[in-house]
């Protein structure tokens, strides 16, 4: 692991976040994961089924391509793009889904669970556990269900079990809510597959390890064209898995600006937001100490995004240890902002990505031009926006039959 | 000996279980009182919480309505101060992290103090993490409960061997709510916590009929009813009846 995550002596910490905050019923069943994972992490074997399994069924390494309509539209820093989206079920959540199904197999587990924001990760895990021929189901706010009833429909079609989730605000926050509870019923065959930097420890630490693929990958793709590291990464933030992902390989390299883009929503200044670390506050929920969008009274608040991946009221604890230390710099990108990349970047260059990346699009188009020519920006497009195209109508008064 | 701890001695304890402000002030203090006076040995008030992921429906439906009727940490509060007019009954809080967190760990415990609140019962605070917490129930002399799951397995000694005031034996997996079948695992996990400490082990998550109660209680030093009661309080069914039975059965 990364020697910032060693100066807590607490190894479970990130600075002053992180931890295991979780019911004890679930505490041996999070130590025996940890043991696995420790166990795994360097194990050849292991190690080689994950290449493989990531570069022939996932279709790693993903390219990074150089943006040129985009770079010349924008008119300043060279714009590159991570294209998670051209990923086997189409985002970045695949990569850590294939790590964390293979630490399940060798536990001797039969069954996964995972909550989803988007669906992008229910995908993954409804994907992988058909491939392995495990037993899957997958909670999801019944908000969610309702925007994004394709992916639904491709979870059930892989053979997985939704449970739209009633509770609460009935998005992500609520899905991760019901699949910690499902997971203290049955542990014994069951794997719970996380998919953000989120939740108690080992979790950020694995999510991180098997997303920092895509900057192992961009940062030997940038050496090879430009010879050079970047000047700046952007990904997106929720709970943070693709951005973590996106920065891993750069951290110690203090030269390159890392930069994630959190959802505004309608406004950090308004309630309808997301934007965790610009408008949060330290807490202690879903497993971690982090930054949390809360009250006075330490209620979680509700949150609001257009974008069911972002819509979290909390962020991974890595995260808010990078922006504490100032490491990395989190912006926030309103609706208005996404939708508008959304469409920018279908006519500049004819890609249709997640409306998630999009909220790092649109932070491009506004840091390359304040950049100068000989600067190379490099942003992570999570995943690709099929799922997106309906409610972008309806965004746009538009209403066209799924 | 700790306070809790005596309240054991030479009989099993019953403790139930309300969420306060649920459905208003008024009704949960006189809950309060009406389990006091009926033979509650130790109330077990609960704060709500938005995202109470060790509860199931009944509890997780009394949170909302609380939150209805308004309710924030210093309501609470005041409502065991209203109660404290009334009655000596021990009363421990049922609060996940985040709440005392927030309000500052030493002030949440100072307050606790004042109110003479005599247990901290934190679902979401494994041993590994109460460090924090701990140095301040520690110098405002409330007992943090420790509770052991059906999984515990290893992590029974070192948690029993930390334990004050009761051990809160979690009777099955998943969360609060009623259930028919305890785990089978509860009367060894009993043995080996009574190797290792004389803390009374009560017995709570699930348990709602007179014969449960009792069955229960044979195993151990005490029971926690919850989710029964707050659902008995909610259809305005007969408190001071119900609590009667159950601590005559035990």
């Amino acid at each position: 692991m990364k020697e910032m995550q060693k100066t807590d002596p607490k190894s479970r910490y990130y600075g002053e976040f992180g931890g295991q905050f979780i019911p004890e019923t679930l505490m041996t069943e999070l130590n025996k994961v940890s043991a696995a994972y420790d166990k795994y992490k360097t194990d050849p074997d292991f190690l080689e089924e994950l290449k493989t399994l990531l570069n022939d069924y996932a279709n790693r390494p993903s390219l990074l391509y150089y943006a040129k309509n985009m770079t010349e539209d924008l008119g300043g820093a060279k714009v590159y793009f991570k294209r998670e989206d051209l990923n086997h079920t189409g985002a970045h959540k695949i990569n850590n889904v294939i790590g964390q199904a293979l630490i399940a197999k060798r536990m001797g587990k039969t069954r996964l669970i995972a909550e989803t924001g988007a669906g992008q990760h229910g995908v993954a895990t409804a994907t992988i556990a058909a491939l392995f021929g495990m037993e899957c189901e997958i909670y999801m706010g019944k908000m969610d269900t309702d925007r994004q009833k394709l992916n639904v429909y491709r979870m059930e079609l892989l053979g997985a079990k939704v449970h739209p989730v009633t509770t609460g605000s009935m998005v992500l926050k609520d899905a991760v809510n019901a699949t910690l509870q499902a997971w203290t019923q049955r542990v014994d065959d069951t794997f719970y597959v996380l998919g953000s930097a989120v939740g108690p420890y080992p979790f950020p630490e694995m999510v991180h390890d098997f997303q920092s693929v895509i900057s192992k990958e961009s940062k030997r793709q940038i050496l090879d064209v430009e010879g050079r590291l970047p000047d700046a990464v952007v990904a997106c933030v929720g709970g943070g898995s693709n951005a973590i992902g996106s920065f891993a390989e750069y951290i110690a390299d203090g030269d390159v600006k890392l930069i994630g883009c959190e959802a505004a929503g309608k406004g950090v200044d308004t309630d309808q937001t997301a934007a965790t670390i610009e408008r949060g506050s330290t807490g202690i929920f879903h497993g971690m100490k982090s930054l949390f969008l809360q009250n006075n009274d330490g209620q979680i608040d509700k949150v609001y995004s257009i974008s069911a991946g972002l819509d979290y009221p909390g962020v991974g604890p890595e995260h808010a240890h990078l922006a504490i230390t100032k490491r990395a710099k989190y912006v926030g990108i309103t609706d208005d902002e996404a939708v508008d990349a959304f469409e920018y970047i279908a006519k500049t260059e004819g890609i249709i990505a997640a409306i998630e990346s999009c909220h790092a699009v649109a932070y491009v188009e506004k840091l390359a031009p304040t950049m100068s020519k000989d600067k190379i920006i490099i942003c992570t497009l999570s995943g690709r926006g099929d799922k997106d195209v309906a409610s972008i109508a309806k965004y746009r008064g538009r209403d066209i039959d799924e | 000996m700790n306070k809790l701890q005596k309240i054991f001695e030479n009989k099993k304890a019953f403790i139930p279980f309300v969420v306060a402000d649920d459905p208003d002030f008024e009704t949960t203090v006189q809950n309060i009182l009406t389990l006091a006076d009926n033979g509650a040995n130790i109330v077990e008030l609960g704060i709500p919480f938005s995202d109470p992921v060790a509860d199931g429906p009944v509890i997780q439906a009394a949170d909302l309505r609380a939150f209805k009727a308004g309710v924030n940490v210093n309501l609470v509060f005041d409502i065991v101060e209203k109660a404290r007019e009334s009655t000596n009954v021990p009363i421990v809080f049922l609060t996940y992290t985040n709440i005392a967190f927030k309000f500052g760990y030493e002030a949440f415990c100072k307050k606790c103090h004042e109110l003479n609140i005599d247990g901290l019962v934190v679902p979401d605070l494994p041993l590994e993490e109460q460090g924090d917490l701990k140095k301040y129930t520690d110098k405002y002399n409330i007992s943090l409960i420790q509770l052991i799951a059906p999984t515990s397995d290893e992590r029974i000694i070192k948690i029993a061997k930390a334990a004050q005031g009761f051990i809160y034996m979690v009777s099955s997996m998943g969360v609060t709510g009623k259930r028919e079948d305890f785990s089978n695992e509860l009367s060894p996990t009993i043995k080996r916590i009574k190797e290792v400490t004389d803390v009374p082990v009560a017995i709570g998550f699930g348990i709602h009929s007179v014969q449960q109660a009792k069955d229960l209680s044979e195993l151990a030093d005490g029971i926690i009813i919850g989710s029964a009661i707050v659902d008995l309080i909610n259809k305005g069914e007969d408190l001071a009846e119900y609590a009667n039975k159950i601590s005559t059965a035990i």
